[in-house]
């Protein structure tokens, strides 16, 4: 059976919505395959906007390692936004690809990326539009399988009844080997159906299949057990872990959009996982343990990704890049390499110490030096220990006045509000520390225009931490903390012109909360919130807390939960938590342990420079860290000859 | 490293100048002016044409971009120039740079510019619109009863407010065909400030009968040049320079 392309329909809309160039594909790199070649078909979706799910490195890196199969084919699809989706439910069009334009519900399966968890409803508006049954227990041999992946997936319990099934950890060889489970599968004539291909997948352990466990309540609302119900099917479904990035260097070809996207620049991973410990962030818990790629292998895909692209920006990406092994030979090699292009080197994520501006200042060598961030996280000294980010202030100080003094006009620092343990006195302390900064910084520069600005916003406990057992703060109290601050820095008299502050408010981190931390019984509060018009809920002027409150009540009125018992509740030990079936190679007892430590303001080690401390991941997955120094050498690039100069002979 | 380079920096000149004229076709005529600009300048980086740029904290490759089509139009004619800093081969551009753009964004000509005020010989253009659903007669009458007017007023939504502006004068010639699902306009305006454009057009047919358009208009650009000595043909812009080049 072929399957038609929805352009000729869609085209008729596009004059009338914003923006219909997201909506046409076209970017460079893309792949679009005949249909009738492929074994297996793909659907990948980001669910945000275009403009921000297209640079996704997860989403380009899966899209090209699932079309480089021969019996494969992959293509994309976005959230759309509602002026679209109001006319696609009048005209009957379907949740389309971007890539050939075919309709989503033809495919064999629909994989979405959750980098948040606020992507959640963008998820049921393209499931419902894609005509495929909202609830995963109504669908048949004729529709997708939904599959969901990204950190969010770390606890899919919220989406459970939306989803066939979750996949923790990296993708790359997990897609391949789902891949080579559907085509079997579809090669032995399909026996058994859909909960036969289900079956194969859980028991094979490359997915979560939310359907073949059941969850017991106890009568005060918490969770008496999550167990298998079908005989096969592990206990617990455990992440997967990609060894050896060398041997992945995707995305070869990245997608280049000829609509504008939120990150114009070329990016290269340079490692994967983060063992700094810092105990508020999933991220480095959950992508454990570090693999670096070596310099070779990222001077490569830079020179690949510059000429497939001509993007005029690199960034060089991970969770914390100042700390890969060779970072300072990188950046060295590369600025050399590209001296006299119109090139640009970025390092998103920055380190507060005064290797991190020696950095920064062969990055922008001849450069303009514009702004430098960093992320103290949290306002005292006290609170960091907490958090276990091992900054103190005199390494802050020490690290802004050498970026002052080397030409940077103005430091960003990132902070976050409602930290556990937290007082209204470790907020207010970070008013005084950007006093203390813009102090510094005037002396070291000479200049009075230099300048300082806070960013903070709602810290949410995420599964997988050692927060994870923490209350959230409520988000009267954290409004009531942003503007105590925002007044303190107000009311510097001497510096306060100097220091600028961006802050968000408490309510969305509400939400986020709920979501992130919920169980199966949460997916019926999203259902309702969706179904009530909610979309989008990573844009303010979409969000409507509001709305989210109101569906809270009438999915929670029968159960002895409500909001509250989600996000501002602390948890113990005891209790069965909703993602404890899903493994992330962290050993509860160590999550636990680091909790206490927490609490005592004890901090712990990186155990890249340190004896192992037992987190659990390595022993338990099968995994090592890897990170150089490799002592490779960076050569030159050599010059290729312009095959439009004239009398250049190509 | 060096995008924002020190303003004391070496500058190199161009040293020629060439001219191009692209199209916008298909499923790209919904890419804006700006997405265009941004995936031309990715283009000529791929196509490693050395590029001239100015002076200044951020250079900018020296480009300069005439008259784009509104977006969601189509077009044979749309037309660029560039700065290089090493003499390229008019031909070998053509090639590469038709190679390296998405299949929708095609370069059709390129003339090294040997002869000035480039964007003033664009003196007019040919737009082909198809309304699907429309009859000829219809589109024949709404047309006769605008030519029939010396003027015809229209509102258009700008960045500043609503601007009223005449949409008639500027139409020079215009004539209806019969298509395969649809009436065809075909209309010759001649540029001016502000420029009607194909919307205005059926902005003010609307106005003066009564002419609905329901389904979205198909529009292409098919010319872009100097009026012609019988007053009304679009003539090809890269004449002169050609010209220049042979002599």
């Amino acid at each position: 059976m072929t399957v038609q392309s929805v352009f000729p329909a869609l085209e008729q809309l596009l004059p009338r919505v914003q923006k219909p160039v997201q909506y046409v594909g076209g970017e460079l790199n893309a792949v679009v395959k005949p249909w009738e070649d492929a074994t297996v078909r793909w659907c990948l979706m980001y669910p945000d906007a275009y403009e921000v799910g297209i640079p996704n490195q997860g989403v380009q890196i899966l899209y090209e390692v699932l079309n480089e199969r021969a019996d494969t084919l992959c293509e994309r699809t976005y959230a759309v936004w509602p002026d679209l989706e109001k006319l696609m439910r009048e005209n009957g069009v379907p949740q389309f690809t971007v890539d050939a334009h075919r309709p989503v519900g033809a495919f064999d399966a629909l994989g979405v990326s959750f980098s948040t968890e606020l992507g959640y409803t963008n998820m049921l508006t393209a499931i419902d539009l894609a005509g495929v049954p909202l609830h995963a227990v109504d669908r048949d041999e004729t529709h997708p399988l939904v599959i969901a992946g990204g950190h969010a997936a770390f606890n899919p319990e919220a989406i459970s009844m939306f989803i066939d099934g979750a996949v923790l950890g990296d993708g790359e060889q997990a897609v391949l080997a789902i891949t080579d489970i559907i085509a079997d599968f579809k090669a032995q004539g399909s026996p058994g159906g859909r909960d036969e291909l289900l079956m194969r997948l859980a028991k094979s352990g490359v997915m979560y299949v939310p359907a073949f466990y059941d969850v017991e309540y106890l009568e005060d609302g918490r969770i008496r057990r999550v167990s298998p119900n079908r005989p096969g099917v592990p206990w617990r479904v455990a992440k997967h872990t990609v060894m050896d990035l060398d041997e992945w260097p995707y995305p070869k070809a990245p997608l280049v959009p000829i609509a504008e996207s939120v990150h114009e620049r070329m990016s290269v991973e340079i490692f994967r996982g983060c063992t700094r410990g810092c105990r508020f962030c999933q991220a480095g818990m959950i992508t454990r343990p570090v693999r670096e790629r070596s310099m070779t292998t990222i001077a490569d895909m830079v020179a690949n990704g510059l000429e497939k692209t001509g993007y005029e920006e690199i960034g060089l990406l991970s969770l914390s890049s100042a700390d890969h092994s060779e970072i300072a030979e990188i950046a060295k090699g590369l600025a050399d390499r590209y001296e006299d292009s119109q090139t640009s080197l970025s390092l998103p994520s920055t380190r507060v110490d005064a290797f991190n501006i020696d950095l920064a200042n062969e990055l922008s060598r001849n450069g303009r030096r514009s702004g430098l961030t960093f992320a103290p996280e949290g306002g005292s000294e006290r609170i960091r220990k907490v958090i276990n980010k091992m900054v103190t202030e005199e390494d802050l100080i020490r690290t802004v006045t050498a970026a002052y003094a080397s030409g940077w006009r103005q430091v960003k620092l990132y902070f976050m509000c409602g930290l556990p343990t937290e007082e209204d006195e470790d907020v207010l302390q970070i008013a005084r520390l950007a006093h203390e900064v813009i102090k510094a910084g005037r002396e070291a520069s000479g200049r009075k225009d230099i300048r300082c600005t806070v960013s903070i916003g709602g810290f949410v406990p995420k599964p997988h931490t050692p927060f994870q057992w923490a209350a959230q703060l409520d988000h009267e109290t954290t409004d009531s903390r942003l503007y105590k601050l925002r007044d303190a820095i107000r009311q510097d008299r001497e510096f306060g012109k100097s220091i600028g502050v961006r802050y968000h408010d408490g309510k969305p981190g509400v939400v986020e909360g709920l979501l992130s931390r919920g169980d199966r019984r949460v997916g019926k509060v999203i259902e309702q919130v969706w179904r009530d018009g909610q979309r989008f809920d990573g844009w303010s002027e979409h969000f409507s807390y509001d709305r989210w409150m109101a569906a809270a009540e009438i999915a929670f009125a029968d159960e002895p939960v409500d909001v509250n018992w989600y996000t501002i509740r602390e948890r113990e030990l005891s209790e069965v938590l909703a993602w404890d079936h899903l493994d992330s190679g962290l050993d509860k007892e160590w999550l636990w342990d680091d909790w206490q430590d927490a609490l005592s303001e004890v901090e712990v080690d990186d155990c890249r420079w340190t004896p192992c401390f037992d987190c659990g991941v390595c022993d338990h997955m099968g995994t090592e860290i890897q990170v150089g120094p490799t002592n490779a050498v960076m050569l030159p690039m050599p010059v290729i000859p312009s095959r439009v100069v004239a009398n250049s002979g190509a | 490293m060096a995008r924002d380079r020190d303003p004391g920096r070496e500058i190199v000149p161009a040293v020629q100048k060439l001219r191009i004229q692209h199209a916008k076709r298909d499923r790209l005529r919904f890419t804006s002016h700006r997405d265009f600009q941004r995936a031309f300048e990715r283009a000529l980086k791929r196509a490693g044409v050395p590029m001239a740029y100015s002076a200044g904290f951020s250079p900018h490759p020296k480009i300069s971009y005439a008259n784009a089509a509104p977006t969601g139009v189509a077009s044979e004619a749309e037309y660029v120039e560039i700065g290089v800093v090493k003499v390229v081969d008019p031909d070998k551009l053509l090639a590469v740079l038709d190679e390296v753009l998405p299949p929708g964004l095609d370069v059709l000509a390129v003339v090294e510019a040997r002869t000035p005020d480039f964007v003033a010989r664009l003196e007019a253009s040919h737009w082909r619109i198809e309304l699907p659903g429309t009859s000829v007669e219809t589109l024949e009458q709404a047309l006769a009863a605008f030519m029939s007017e010396s003027e015809v007023l229209v509102d258009r939504l700008t960045k500043s407010g609503i601007r009223t502006f005449d949409a008639r004068t500027a139409v020079i010639r215009a004539n209806v065909e019969m298509g395969s699902d649809c009436a065809i306009l075909q209309v010759v305006v001649r540029h001016g400030v502000p420029a009607v454009r194909p919307d205005d057009v059926l902005a003010a047919l609307k106005k003066v009968a009564d002419f609905a358009q329901e389904i979205p208009p198909r529009v292409t650009r098919l010319a872009q040049g100097p009026l012609l000595e019988d007053g009304w043909s679009v003539g090809d812009p890269f004449t002169l320079d050609r010209e220049a080049t042979q002599a």
